[in-house]
């Protein structure tokens, strides 16, 4: 990894880290019609995975899913916009924050149903296989997703069809309330691969060399028609299942535990220590990054909404929509 | 110019003709290799264009039904067979939640250019979980097109308008239908989605009849002509967009309308016909309008049972005639 792809990865990261905190303030102060569910803490894996994706390359993500956005390339104003269901936003205000679609950069939807995107994934890989490119696509899940049917059906299917397909685990340890603990009776989720003959890693996910690594592993190996990876990022989810999630499932030990496990600061020290940057470097990195939000926020805030009659567009039914 | 071809035979041919003129066209689907699909639509088509457009699927219906959403957002424009319709249950969350709304959701970002093949209907005792019409489940999803073909002309003419549609079509085939002869038009031609077909003019009650029905209709239609009753048949040929227009038209003419469809009762296709027709045409309505319609029970195994549960001539002919009660024909 040279200097600018280490600093990229530390920019990416704290990218989606103003966004998300600056989302919260946000919904606090009634700006989010919805409730948010957000990324805090687990950047390391959108950021270290989309490093090694290429601009056509494509993703699927989950209802929580704004930090995969930013990490594939997608303006923080767009998806700012988008949360706060104004027209300027990636959607036009009609998908909100869990269902988010770029297609110019790859992002072909964060989905709001639980293991929904992954078949979809299979899909694009499937997609890219026939039409003879060297396109790969990730799926972004969590460890709840790799209970649901749809995760079964799509890993046979890309490893059975050798797909280039890497399927990326967050396990935040968290489904809703649920401990990964009290849902799933194995301790590395990525032993599944084996099940589906395909390669399987487990890797740190605040670790963004870690999750770099591993992704740059899979990217190559769909690229050369080897097949899907699935690829297991262990992470903490800091924040509540949603903004108002009062977490009581959980100790404050165990959430200050993961927060000491911060993987901004890893990588900062990281980067410090090798001579990168320097203390200078982070504190204007970080202020250009907050003008950056700042900015994206105030275009979110002073957006205007959909008029009601765009309810209308875009569906199906309508016969002048019909015909190509 | 025209020949007599099956269902099967007609579908086959949009299939190969489309498949033919556009690479990016590909089926995918539980037996459609080269066993040819359980209904033999597909037979030889494996030989003709391989396995990789011509793909067998494992038992994963919500897996290749989802796999297909994701090809048609970049630029694939797949075909998914479910076999029998009763499996859309199995992939309802990609059906309902991802390809009906992904265009929607988008803003117009994505569009999802594909069509889901599935069988209607029951045949031979296969029961309940064979032999479902859920049709209505799709037109109650708002983003789905959808088609109910009763012709082999409409099949070819209405599969290659679905395949060049760039919203996504749930095709549903009827399963007694597949073996059925009827004169397919040479070359290649659409038929368009929206426009329903009227099978026979008459004057003294209109029968809106879906898919299989139709045929029962118009045998209905050539029984009670015989006594100078004379029936409209309209067949709307796809549920969304419907052709409301030449219904309510018809209706003003004939002033009476029974609905005959293989869905159940409560909720169906039908129910939404009698609904909009009411409003719509209340004031030349000389008669409540009918349904005759599937009971509201699983469709049962044994003949009897499956004959009294599926819509009847009989029952068609009882309905016409109690809403042509004091009519000047009656």
């Amino acid at each position: 990894m040279n200097r600018e792809m280490k600093i990229g990865l530390l920019e990416t990261m704290l990218k989606i880290r103003k966004a998300e905190l600056q989302l919260a303030v946000m919904f606090k102060n009634g700006k989010i019609p919805s409730g948010a569910h957000l990324y805090e803490g687990e950047e390391a894996i959108a950021a270290g995975v989309c490093a090694n994706l290429r601009t056509d390359d494509q993703i699927t993500s989950t209802h929580r899913g704004h930090g995969h956005c930013i990490a594939k390339g997608m303006e923080p104003r767009r998806m700012m916009a988008e949360v706060c269901a104004k027209s300027t936003g990636c959607c036009s205000g009609k998908g909100g924050t869990m269902h988010m679609f770029d297609p110019s950069i790859g992002v072909m939807g964060t989905i709001g149903i639980v293991g929904g995107g992954m078949p979809i994934a299979t899909g694009l890989g499937l997609a890219a296989k026939l039409q003879g490119t060297d396109r790969v696509a990730v799926s972004f899940f969590g460890d709840g997703a790799s209970n649901n049917g749809a995760f079964h059906e799509s890993l046979n299917m890309a490893s059975l069809w050798k797909l280039p397909v890497i399927y990326v685990c967050e396990n935040n340890q968290f489904a809703t309330s649920v401990s990964v603990k009290r849902s799933t009776p194995i301790e590395d989720i990525s032993v599944r691969a084996i099940g589906y003959g395909m390669s399987g890693v487990t890797v740190d996910g605040n670790k963004v060399d870690e999750t770099y690594a591993a992704a740059a592993d899979a990217v190559a190996r769909a690229r050369r028609g080897d097949g899907p990876t699935l690829i297991e990022c262990k992470t903490y989810r800091i924040r509540g299942h949603f903004e108002g999630d009062d977490a009581i499932y959980r100790s404050k030990e165990e959430v200050q535990a993961a927060r000491e496990r911060d993987p901004i600061e890893y990588w900062k020290n990281v980067l410090l220590g090798d001579g990168t940057i320097s203390e200078q470097d982070f504190i204007d990195l970080n202020e250009k990054i907050e003008q950056l939000i700042a900015q994206a926020a105030q275009f979110a805030d002073e957006s205007s909404y959909p008029t009601p009659e765009d309810a209308l567009k875009l569906c199906g039914g309508n016969p002048s929509l019909l015909v190509k | 110019m025209s020949r007599e071809l099956t269902q099967a035979e007609a579908l086959r041919e949009a299939l190969c003709e489309e498949m033919r003129a556009d690479k990016q066209i590909f089926i995918m689907g539980e037996d459609v290799g080269p066993h040819g699909g359980i209904f033999t639509v597909t037979k030889g088509m494996f030989d003709e264009f391989g396995g990789e457009r011509v793909r067998d699927t494992p038992i994963s219906e919500a897996g290749f039904v989802g796999a297909a959403l994701g090809a048609a957002i970049i630029g694939g424009r797949p075909i998914a067979e479910l076999m029998f319709g009763d499996f859309a249950a199995v992939a309802m969350d990609q059906l309902v939640n991802q390809i009906a709304k992904a265009r929607y959701m988008s803003g117009g970002k994505v569009k999802a250019p594909l069509v889901v093949r599935l069988t209607i209907g029951a045949r031979g005792s296969t029961a309940a979980q064979h032999s479902q019409s859920p049709h209505a489940w799709f037109m109650h999803t708002p983003g789905l097109y959808v088609a109910v073909p009763s012709t082999p002309a409409d099949c070819k003419g209405l599969l290659k308008t679905a395949i060049r549609n760039d919203n996504p079509v749930v095709f549903c085939e009827h399963k007694k239908l597949y073996f059925v002869k009827g004169q397919v038009p040479d070359g290649d031609y659409m038929t368009p989605f929206g426009v329903a077909d009227i099978k026979r003019q008459g004057k003294h009650a209109t029968v809106v009849a879906i898919s299989i029905m139709v045929n029962k209709a118009l045998a209905v239609a050539d029984k009670l002509a015989r006594e100078g009753i004379e029936l409209e048949v309209i067949d709307p040929r796809t549920l969304v967009p419907m052709d409301w227009e030449t219904i309510f038209k018809s209706v003003r003419k004939t002033g009476r309308l029974v609905v005959m469809d293989e869905g159940c009762f409560t909720g169906s296709v039908a129910a939404e016909i009698a609904s909009k027709v009411s409003k719509e045409c209340f004031d030349y309505l000389d008669a409540p309008v009918e349904r005759v319609c599937a009971t509201d029970t699983p469709i049962p195994f044994s003949p009897p049972l499956e004959e009294f549960v599926i819509p009847q001539e009989d029952d068609l002919e009882k309905a016409v005639r109690s809403i042509l009660v004091g009519a000047a024909c009656a």
